[in-house]
């Protein structure tokens, strides 16, 4: 018996996972795809809040400003990309600043720091040259910031499995049980049994919680269509525009991204299906004509890429994070919508401290804090790049023309803890795949080196896990 | 640091027949960089025929057609790299290149030609709406994998786009065993070649929609099903003339895109509608000595023609090291290309500098029946060709001969545009 199952290798799962690591636990994560952050995770607006969003007095809040807080040091300490480029809400009608003020007003009470009101039009456009001439003001977070939603969640995965945690992926719980001193977990591979349950399941968060409790609760996956452009476009904005909800309705947001590409969305449809990640035409063609309205010129043109993503909404709108009543030892963390990538940290941390109470955890005195990510060769300077050809000739071989990635760093992102089994998981751990020509030219070669290196054969290869395999068989099989 | 004469930046179709022909004006330094394990670009995959009509009187796969231009390479004793990506080149010719054996390195050319080729358009740029699942591949990687490797990338398959390597695709894929259900064309009229259409679609009879277009993917793992869609005028999907298709690979054939980053970062001016460098009559950029060919400069329907435009390449940047380009005297005539005529390369002719006959490459916005290509020395129209049709999917050419240029000493403008009866 465990004496923590997390259901949910996502980033708030993985979070929970990497603090509870601190302690001596026998843990574990189920995570029904084949690798972490396959949901909610990786499709997001991939933005750190400063925290003027959330109601005052909320948890959101609270942990939207701790998690802005803390991400900083996390970047340097696990290795993922992070840049404070600071955020604008922009208003466009003069009669409502207000909003943008009630908006100020309440990031002060959240605790965010450094904001600022701009109405002088002249001191906005040199902030952000590309913002629209119709901007009336704008609301300035220079707290704001972006991250790469991937390598935060694989990098907390990461340290969290090197410090002890155990992982099964392509493992489906299907029904809880309450049994002597715990839970039961059925999964499609069998039953696990822990003292605690941590209900990380994101858009399914409310059936698993369902499960152990009457009191019930109900979430809705949100979708949000995104479109991510070229990286000529990448310094279109230097900061994440917002639109202030008004009379020209919600507006989408426009901003760089941490690897230099510019992200346009996202809508927010609705629906009921939570396996539903499809974008549709109303859903990008809200996209396009909602995006022009807070920047000018945006080159939709260079448009590489469009996804949709789901936000767990629950009724409430507030995380629901603690032990569920009536069911002792099922701690929920559900209701991880927008900003729960930014609170991932926080998140982790409040997990792990109710479970050390309930538990009474000792520290490990062996736990390791630090993770080194895949290394970028363009980091480093000609004489040390040239000396780690020398040692690994496969830094030398460009298999990404678009992103430039190189065979070391795709061996890496399979050999590494938790390592890539598929195209996408190179994809979300190098980026190979992520470009302009979005894999056409480096998926066959991927799929070469996956194939060699995990010992598979080419038809099992897959594009995500599951059936997504990418060759059917070979020329003439069926002839 | 390492320096030669020429480099040239890929070893396709057009870096081959510009280093032979560079090699033939009597350059000895000379070195292609490849990013592949071998040279022949493109060609390598392209195993079907129909190659080198133009260039050798015979038809040749793709392989052989590359080999005939491999074999000179190596009988002129030019230097190559392979699997050496070329990272930089700045603006005053140093190169930055890196390889296995080699790391990262840096070679100081006399003169750089462009020959980097073209890369496919992919869905995203298409915003096709639905899942993101497994068996959605671009034409030109299915024909890897199938040409070059024996995978089958599915066996239920349909086609949007109607560009040459979809067409080719078609029968290919047919030929391997898989159904090829339906090919579909947003325009009202292909992009591909009249003869693809014949042999690679009539000959197997695959439905060619014209104006139809994906509007949806289905299958959230492997693709299951795709919805066809009629577009009207402006492109746009009309409301009730969906049509469901279960399938479970979509190969993509929707355009091709000049892979210029490399130029783009040395700062050479680029034509947007080709997406290519901006030439003069020697295909020279707006670099001196950096010139461009191929499919980087414009993308191109048959290969011949590739050799043929590399060729003058590789003898101007020849010219251009050796120091024989010559003064010129200034006069630069300016290409217009106007009404149906989308673009021209190249953009300008020194009528000094030219050859004695300029061939002028365009391609027009639009399927013209019984027209005429008018061709006007500013005003003065001094040339006229009736056609039966003209087609986006097939480049259309016209020879300017230097004798004549040279009557026009005050010449500005050369205008060609398309005249309907």
């Amino acid at each position: 018996m465990y004496d923590v199952i997390i259901i949910g290798a996502g980033v708030a799962g993985s979070c929970s996972a990497r603090e509870l690591s601190r302690y001596q636990v026998h843990a574990c994560v189920l995570e029904k795809e084949e690798d972490v952050c396959c949901g909610t995770s990786k499709a997001n607006s991939a933005i750190v809040h400063a925290g003027y969003d959330a109601a005052e007095g909320s948890l959101m809040a609270k942990l939207n400003v701790q998690g802005n807080e803390m991400m900083e040091a996390l970047s340097e300490e696990l290795d993922f990309p992070f840049k404070r480029c600071g955020s604008l809400v922009v208003c466009l009608a003069e009669e409502e600043l207000p909003g943008l003020y009630a908006l100020y007003d309440r990031g002060v009470k959240n605790g965010v720091k450094d904001m600022k009101v701009i109405v002088d039009k002249e001191e906005i456009h040199k902030l952000e040259p590309n913002l629209t001439d119709e901007v009336a003001g704008v609301l300035y977070a220079p707290t704001a910031g972006i991250v790469c939603p991937f390598n935060l969640n694989i990098a907390m995965a990461e340290n969290a499995y090197v410090n002890g945690v155990e992982f099964q992926f392509d493992t489906e719980v299907q029904e809880i049980k309450r049994i002597d001193g715990g839970w039961e977990l059925i999964t499609n591979k069998g039953a696990f049994q822990a003292r605690y349950v941590v209900n990380a399941a994101g858009v399914y968060a409310d059936k698993f919680h369902n499960m152990v409790s009457e009191k019930k609760i109900h979430i809705t996956p949100r979708r949000g269509d995104y479109c991510l452009l070229d990286k000529k476009a990448g310094s279109h904005v230097s900061h994440t525009v917002f639109a202030l909800p008004g009379k020209f309705g919600k507006g989408v947001l426009v901003s760089p991204t941490v690897h230099g590409n510019l992200l346009v969305g996202p809508t927010a449809i609705d629906i009921e299906d939570k396996e539903s990640t499809a974008t549709t035409r109303e859903g990008l063609d809200e996209l396009i004509s909602k995006a022009g309205m807070n920047v000018k010129n945006l080159p939709m043109r260079q448009v590489i890429t469009s996804f949709a993503g789901l936000r767990a909404h629950e009724d409430g709108h507030e995380f629901l994070i603690g032990e569920v009543e009536g069911a002792k030892g099922f701690i929920d963390c559900a209701g991880i919508e927008s900003p729960g990538l930014t609170s991932a940290p926080a998140i982790g941390k409040m997990v792990a401290e109710i479970l050390r109470e309930k538990m009474d955890l000792q520290p490990k005195e062996d736990f390791q804090a630090g993770r080194k990510g895949i290394l970028d060769p363009e980091t480093l300077s000609l004489e040390e790049r040239n000396a780690l050809i020398k040692e690994n000739p496969a830094y030398g071989n460009i298999i990404c023309r678009c992103e430039m990635i190189t065979e070391g760093e795709i061996l890496d992102a399979i050999h590494r803890p938790l390592g890539a089994k598929s195209l996408d998981g190179v994809k979300r751990r190098t980026r190979a795949g992520m470009g302009r020509c979005q894999a056409g030219f480096c998926s066959p070669r991927t799929m070469e080196i996956l194939a060699r290196e995990c010992g598979m054969s080419m038809f099992d290869i897959t594009k995500s896990g599951g059936d997504s395999k990418l060759v059917a068989g070979t020329n003439k099989d069926r002839i | 640091m390492k320096s030669y004469d020429i480099v040239i930046i890929g070893g396709g179709p057009a870096g081959l027949a510009a280093a032979v022909s560079a090699r033939k004006e009597g350059v000895g330094s000379i070195l292609i960089l490849e990013r592949d394990k071998e040279l022949g670009g493109i060609l390598n995959q392209c195993i079907h025929n129909g190659f080198g009509l133009h260039t050798f009187k015979e038809e040749l796969t793709g392989p052989e057609y590359a080999g005939r231009f491999i074999d000179q390479v190596t009988e002129l004793g030019i230097e190559y790299k392979l699997h050496t990506m070329v990272m930089d080149i700045r603006e005053d010719k140093l190169v930055t290149a890196m390889n296995r054996e080699e790391g990262m390195f840096q070679i100081k050319a006399g003169a750089v030609i462009l020959a980097m080729g073209c890369r496919e358009r992919s869905r995203g740029a298409l915003n096709i709406p639905g899942y993101r699942p497994a068996g959605i591949y671009s034409a030109g990687t299915a024909q890897r994998l199938v040409n070059m490797e024996g995978f089958m990338p599915g066996r239920e398959v349909v086609i949007l786009g109607s560009g040459d390597i979809g067409l080719i695709m078609a029968r290919r894929m047919t030929l391997e065993g898989a159904k090829v259900k339906v090919v579909a064309e947003l325009m009202p009229y292909s992009g591909g070649l009249k003869r693809n259409i014949v042999q690679c679609l009539d000959d197997y009879g695959i439905p060619l929609k014209l104006s139809h277009t994906v509007v949806n993917i289905k299958g959230k793992e492997r693709l299951e099903g795709i919805t066809l869609a009629q577009v009207d005028a402006k492109g746009k999907p009309i409301p009730g003339t969906e049509e469901e298709y279960t399938c479970d690979t979509l190969l993509l054939s929707v355009g091709l895109i000049p892979e210029n980053e490399l130029s783009d970062g040395m700062g050479i001016d680029m034509n947007p509608v080709t997406s290519g460098p901006k030439v003069n009559e020697r295909m020279e950029t707006n670099i001196e000595g950096v010139f461009a060919c191929g499919n980087v400069l414009h993308v191109h329907d048959l290969v011949d023609f590739v050799s043929e435009e590399a060729a003058v390449a590789g003898r101007n940047a020849a010219r251009y090291v050796k120091g024989e380009n010559g003064q010129g005297s200034g006069h630069k005539i300016v290409l217009n290309p106007v009404q149906g005529v989308r673009y021209t390369v190249p953009c300008t002719i020194d009528p000094e500098k030219m050859d004695d006959t300029q061939i002028v490459r365009f391609r027009v916005g639009n399927v013209y029946k019984k027209c005429t290509i008018g061709v006007y020395f500013d005003e003065e129209r001094v040339m006229s060709r009736k056609r039966q049709v003209v087609a986006p999917g097939e480049m259309e050419e016209i020879k300017l001969e230097r004798t004549k240029l040279l009557q026009y000493p005050n010449l500005k403008t050369i205008t060609i545009k398309i005249e309907e009866a």
